[in-house]
């Protein structure tokens, strides 16, 4: 089994990976690393066409792909206002992803509906990224958390892993804690009642023979983990204002709870942050967010070459 | 002599062994609170099975035979459910309805931010996760379908 075996498949849900697969992936993307630096060179996707159609803000995804591409010698092509667009005028998704499948070989998705690149992948000839459907799944979110929590800490097997802040809008949380479960993880669910892990995603962890812990108490929790994920609250999954203030600030890590901390553990979030994490964290050992973040180039750079049968 | 609690009818379907509890839903869906319908319908509610053990519920409908759609629809409140045709009095057919491991286009998604609720030309979908009594999760959004009978379509 190797890489190629992704050749022209979609990637919609991380459950639709095996272990197997997940660690394929990881370890072209560490031979990625040289290439996403600009260390070395490769042309391997050379007229090669991505479609990058994003109906969510997005900085870190949006930018990675596309430095992702432009790495391995692909286009990308994009739509830079969707008011300017047919998707305006009420044209559906799936009208959408059949014309621009005609225009490229690859189509990168976000969308705010959970289960749009499940639809996208059915229109489309081309295979479907998922980059993240709503409060839904976010594949290559996860793969490059799980490859950071690799590298740093030398394997993922076992590992005692604190997901903190919004676990129920948050789409990374729910990926992630699915793909942990592969690899014996220990998990620990950090969170106000009203955010909490929703109760059919902890039912599905449960039938994998996972048994996450879930608590409000952050600081009960540090001296044992080996990675603290912290995950911001974000406003705009939230259908009551006032439900969002009543939980906005809940959580914060700074170097004084990091104390507790063990000499090794590592701070991850997938950014944006605001006021999560302290900015006197960026500088101590523990911070691997910005690590994190362009892991998003190897990883992506590591996907779009198995998918449209790149080789380096 | 066994004590008949709804009498037999001459032409129809018979729904027994219907989950307890589960005869009202089962009568949403064969729409019968509709005016459209000009047949008898008795329930029978919380029989004992012949086996003696288990309780069931059971339908009668004068009259009138199930389109495959409703008894793929019964299949997801019932799974145990058989349907009997009776004409003249006998059992034409007998049968258990079924439930397959992917189900398209008898509910919708409870998620209403699942894009199958989008106005998008798609038949909805499920994966059936558990039979008994049946769970259903939707292939696009992969969340689960939490009341089964007051999202059927």
């Amino acid at each position: 089994m190797d890489h190629r075996e992704f050749y022209d498949k979609d990637i919609v849900s991380i459950r639709d990976l095996t272990r197997e697969q997940i660690e394929l992936i990881l370890d072209l993307s560490e031979e990625m690393i040289p290439y996403a630096r600009g260390e070395k060179k490769t042309h391997t996707l050379d007229g090669r066409i991505l479609g990058n159609l994003f109906f969510e803000p997005s900085t870190r995804t949006r930018l990675s792909f596309e430095s992702a591409a432009h790495r391995l010698g692909a286009d990308v092509i994009d739509v830079s206002q969707m008011s300017m667009t047919s998707i305006a005028k009420g044209e559906t998704l799936a009208d959408t992803i059949r014309m621009v499948d005609t225009y490229c070989d690859v189509i990168v998705l976000r969308h705010p509906h959970e289960g749009a690149a499940r639809l996208a992948a059915k229109f489309s000839e081309n295979p479907v990224i998922n980059a993240g459907d709503g409060a839904g799944s976010h594949p290559t979110q996860t793969l490059l958390d799980l490859f950071t929590m690799r590298r740093e800490k030398g394997s993922l097997d076992g590992l005692n892993i604190v997901l903190v802040g919004d676990l129920k809008y948050g789409r990374t949380v729910h990926s992630l804690a699915d793909a942990l479960t592969m690899f014996g993880a220990k998990l620990t669910f950090v969170a106000p009642e009203s955010l909490q892990m929703p109760a059919d995603i902890m039912e599905h962890l449960k039938a994998k023979g996972c048994n996450p812990v879930q608590t409000d108490d952050l600081e009960s929790t540090i001296a044992d983990a080996d990675v603290l994920y912290v995950t911001r609250i974000q406003r705009e999954r939230f259908p009551d204002p006032a439900e969002y203030s009543k939980v906005a600030g809940t959580y914060r890590i700074d170097n004084a709870m990091l104390r507790e901390a063990r000499n090794d553990a590592i701070v991850m979030h997938p950014l944006p942050r605001i006021d999560e994490i302290a900015p006197e964290v960026d500088g101590t050992e523990h911070a691997k967010y910005f690590e994190q973040a362009f892991n998003g180039i190897p990883v992506r750079m590591a996907l779009l070459c198995s998918i449209l049968g790149g080789e380096i | 002599m066994e004590d008949f609690k709804i009498t037999p009818i001459r032409n129809g379907t018979v729904i027994d062994h219907i989950t307890a509890g589960q005869a009202l839903n089962v009568l949403k869906i064969l729409n019968v609170n509709e005016n459209t319908i000009n047949s008898t319908i008795s329930v029978a509610m919380h029989v004992r099975s012949q086996k003696g053990y288990m309780w069931k519920d059971i339908i009668k409908i004068e009259d009138r035979e199930l389109d495959p759609k409703t008894l793929d629809q019964i299949a997801l409140l019932a799974p145990n459910a058989t349907i009997a045709i009776i004409r003249d009095f006998y059992v034409a057919e007998k049968y258990k309805v079924k439930l397959y491991d992917r189900v398209f286009g008898l509910a919708r998604c409870s998620n209403p931010d699942c894009i199958t609720n989008k106005g998008e030309p798609v038949e909805t979908e499920f994966i059936v996760t558990s039979r008994d009594p049946p769970a259903l999760r939707c292939a696009y959004c992969d969340r689960m379908l939490t009341n089964i009978s007051d999202n059927l379509i």
